[in-house]
């Protein structure tokens, strides 16, 4: 299958879902949306990597994407039992119910 | 075949919009995964079947189902839908949209400005993806082994219940 596709508008889609995540993190109080939004930037980073790796002709690209799903997969994990800890903690999912720490 | 690109990318766009502005979170991971499986379209239009399979499998299948079984054990009720509604005003999310919407022309322009490439997508296949990264990139194979261990190990140790209570305990 051998199809021409423009290179630069796979980067812009990559840039928009990008900035879409980090409004996200930004406008949300909800912390799982916030992990939501997290992992919505990871994809587009995934995207930006696919898309170089075609250009380029080569497997790395691929590759990269394969490091990023094995981080985003553990950092999803981690974080996930972290919101359980904090609604335990606090009843609520309010990011700004965490806003002062006391050590 | 461009405008199967075209069409993905205009759903994904849509779909990730919709993911951050949804108050109920259930809704949220439904069109996560609509943006998720257009994403994995482009995957394979780019060239890069395994990514693409890797995509609807991990992405679509595991990280998703994890958001979905955490909300179902928050047991949210629908109290928290009005909450929500409170949460995201016009005056809270304008500022950020505008900031964000700034970096985004900004990073348009820049990649706009080296040139518009169309290059021919060569399929680059699961067999030369695969001697590749345990060829070259056996140490980050390792590597992300490790990780995924820490991870484990993460979410078994926060994911106890009443663990600061122990904690707090112990150290007081």
């Amino acid at each position: 299958m051998m199809i021409s596709l423009p290179m630069t508008h796979g980067l812009i889609l990559a840039g928009i879902l990008f900035a879409l995540g980090l409004v996200g993190v930004l406008v949300r109080r909800n912390i799982i949306f916030m992990l939501l939004s997290i992992e919505i930037m990871l994809n587009a980073s995934g995207l930006a990597f696919i898309t170089a790796g075609a250009q380029r002709g080569d497997p790395d690209g691929q590759i990269m994407f394969l490091f990023i799903l094995t981080m985003a997969a553990a950092e999803v994990s981690v974080g996930l039992a972290l919101i359980l800890q904090f609604y335990h903690r606090f009843k609520t999912l309010d990011a700004d119910a965490a806003d002062r720490m006391r050590g | 075949m461009n405008a199967l690109f075209y069409i993905s990318a205009i759903v994904a766009v849509i779909s990730t919009l919709l993911v951050i502005t949804r108050a109920n979170a259930v809704h949220a991971l439904l069109y996560l995964i609509v943006s998720l499986l257009s994403i994995s379209l482009i995957f394979y239009l780019f060239g890069a079947p395994l990514a693409a399979i890797l995509e609807v499998i991990i992405y679509a299948g595991a990280i998703v189902v994890l958001f979905v079984f955490v909300v179902m054990m928050l047991n949210m009720g629908p109290q928290t839908l009005v909450q929500e509604q409170q949460w995201v005003r016009r005056r809270v999310w304008l500022g950020p949209s505008i900031l964000g919407a700034i970096l985004l022309a900004e990073l348009i322009y820049i990649t706009m400005a080296g040139g518009g490439h169309t290059t021919t997508a060569r399929v680059i296949g699961i067999k030369a993806v695969g001697l590749t990264l345990f060829g070259s990139y056996l140490l980050g194979v390792e590597l992300a082994s490790l990780l995924l261990l820490a991870g484990l190990i993460g979410a078994y140790h926060l994911g106890r219940r009443k663990f600061h209570r122990t904690v707090s305990r112990g150290t007081s």
